[in-house]
């Protein structure tokens, strides 16, 4: 008879590592499978971590975490060819305990997260990639995975396997993905000096600041660029929905080039040293893309469910939060000995009655709104350079015919009609 | 420096490669006669697909396991599998 366990989580990401946790905490009997050399290792992120969802799961995790640097200063950059309009928040509150969030490097905190779960006694299993869960009179059993003899069974199969999660495709609870529905990222880690960063961003030893670029950064395609600061190198990337790039025909390493070598971006990162080059899928498609979420004997969390808000930027936080109330279902169906699916359902009324759903039903419009309608991205954020420049430039126009002016920039060449249809969806959208 | 090239980017990667392709072209008849755009070419953040006139050379070794390519292929022409345990990309910062 092959060994049973109560759990066994598939992934060892921030949903997998944080699900692994909370069961093993509780006393339950947890395999957690990684297909990596260890955890982290096949994992990307810009880096932004949030402390909230962690903080739940982990108290003070940050005293012993391997985090770069908290965030204090935020700020979106609206970009031109030779121009960028700047917006931002700089605040101390946030460099100051307990946070708000913080920049990451993922094959060094998800290893310190896994080891954690460990330590509560879950059982890591690294190099082993789980073929297909096995399945019997409907429910799911246990995993395949490709080492010999290597069937393994639990009551409970948490599919943490990151945003292309070929096992919930195999079980039927998606289709497969539209390459507009999900985003192509691709970044550089750069090495810098401490003080040089420090002078650029205008930072403290231990304060990090983020830049999110939008317009020229994608050449005007839907997508976003990042600059973040870690202690001692930056990460800067960009990435645009696969369909964008598919359309424009873009390479994604060119665009990651042109964005470096574009002049409001190149002197911060002037005379830094690449260390590492990565591509990474983001699950974009939002609320319409979440997945099945329970099912017989199996529950998704994170990246697997989709569970990313592209307007805000979060995702590991949502996948760590999904982790845990999965273990919290997990543990009530322990307690009743029923891990059907309406014994596992709890999970999926938390899930749906937090902010994670809440927040995807917010945008549900928004990704197809902005994918459908460039002029936001190639119209409008040009048009808004024009504006401030004709702002600020001092040229002996009376301020009221400037005013007057800018607003027939914006109007001009599309019609009061159109600007304000524009306007209208796109509050529509996000409000 | 920072790097220049897709070259020097990929250069920078760890890979610990399997001796088999866990990327495989289903139809290499429908790269030559049904795509002309060969979109994977131009997508692929590892440049792992190159069109050789007449057959597409899939340079498995450098693959980051994105899943763009099984995605966004127009003709679902690529069958995408993890590579065996430990192996493939092994990234160590990001």
């Amino acid at each position: 008879m092959p060994e049973k366990f109560d759990v066994i989580v598939v992934g060892a990401g921030p949903a997998g590592t944080a699900c692994a946790y909370v069961c093993a905490k509780n006393g339950l009997k947890v395999l957690q499978i990684e297909r990596g050399e260890y955890p982290g290792s096949k994992n990307v992120m810009g880096g932004v971590l949030y402390r909230k969802q962690l903080e739940e799961i982990i108290p003070e995790f940050w005293k012993e975490a391997p985090v770069e640097r908290p965030i204090v200063e935020q700020n979106f950059w609206f970009m031109d060819k030779e121009s960028v309009v700047k917006f931002g928040y700089k605040g101390l509150e946030w460099g100051e305990e307990p946070y708000n969030n913080f920049t990451v490097l993922r094959a060094k905190f998800d290893q310190w997260f896994a080891e954690k779960a460990v330590e509560q006694g879950s059982l890591l299993i690294n190099e082993t990639v789980v073929t297909e869960c096995l399945v019997e009179n409907g429910k799911v059993v246990g995993v395949r995975t490709d080492r010999p003899d290597g069937d393994v069974y639990a009551d409970v199969v948490v599919l943490a396997d990151g945003v292309n999660s070929l096992l919930a495709k195999q079980l039927g609870f998606h289709k497969e993905f539209r390459p507009d529905e999900v985003a192509l990222a691709v970044m550089e880690v750069i090495n810098l000096p401490k003080e040089k960063i420090n002078d650029r961003f205008n930072l403290e030893d231990n304060q990090g600041a983020t830049i999110e670029i939008f317009g020229d950064s994608t050449k005007g395609n839907l997508g976003t660029a990042f600059i973040y600061t870690n202690k001692e190198s930056i990460n800067i990337g960009v990435g645009t929905t696969l369909s964008s790039m598919i359309k424009a025909r873009i390479k994604p390493y060119e665009l990651l080039d042109y964005l470096k070598n574009h002049p409001m971006v190149r002197n911060l990162i002037e005379g830094g040293e690449s260390a590492e080059y990565a591509a990474h899928l983001i699950p974009e498609g939002g609320y319409n893309s979440v997945p099945k979420v329970v099912g017989d004997g199996v529950v998704v969390v994170g990246d697997a469910a989709q569970l990313v808000n592209a307007i805000h930027r979060e995702g590991s936080n949502m996948a760590m939060a999904s982790g845990r109330m999965a273990a919290e279902a997990i543990i009530k169906a322990k307690e009743r000995n029923d891990f059907s699916e309406a014994g596992l359902s709890s999970y999926r009324d938390a899930l749906y009655n937090s902010f994670i759903i809440k927040d995807l039903e917010k945008y549900k419009d928004a990704a197809s709104l902005f994918e459908e309608n460039p002029q936001y991205f190639q119209y409008y954020l040009p048009m808004l350079n024009k504006a401030m420049s004709e702002f600020f430039t001092v040229d002996g126009v009376p301020k009221k015919e400037k005013q007057k002016a800018m607003m027939k920039m914006f109007t001009g060449e599309r019609g009061k009609l159109a600007v304000m249809k524009d306007i209208y969806r796109a509050w529509k959208a996000v409000k | 420096m920072s790097t220049k090239t897709i070259e020097e980017k990929q250069y920078l990667v760890r890979f610990k490669c399997d001796t088999k392709s866990h990327l495989t072209i289903l139809d290499h008849e429908v790269c030559m006669t049904k795509c002309p755009d060969k979109l994977c070419t131009l997508f692929c953040p590892g440049e792992v697909y190159k069109w050789e006139g007449t057959r597409m050379q899939v340079g498995y070794e450098g693959c980051h396991e994105c899943g763009s390519c099984r995605i966004g292929c127009p003709h679902q022409n690529i069958k995408w599998e993890y590579p065996k345990g430990g192996h493939g990309v092994i990234f160590r910062l990001a």
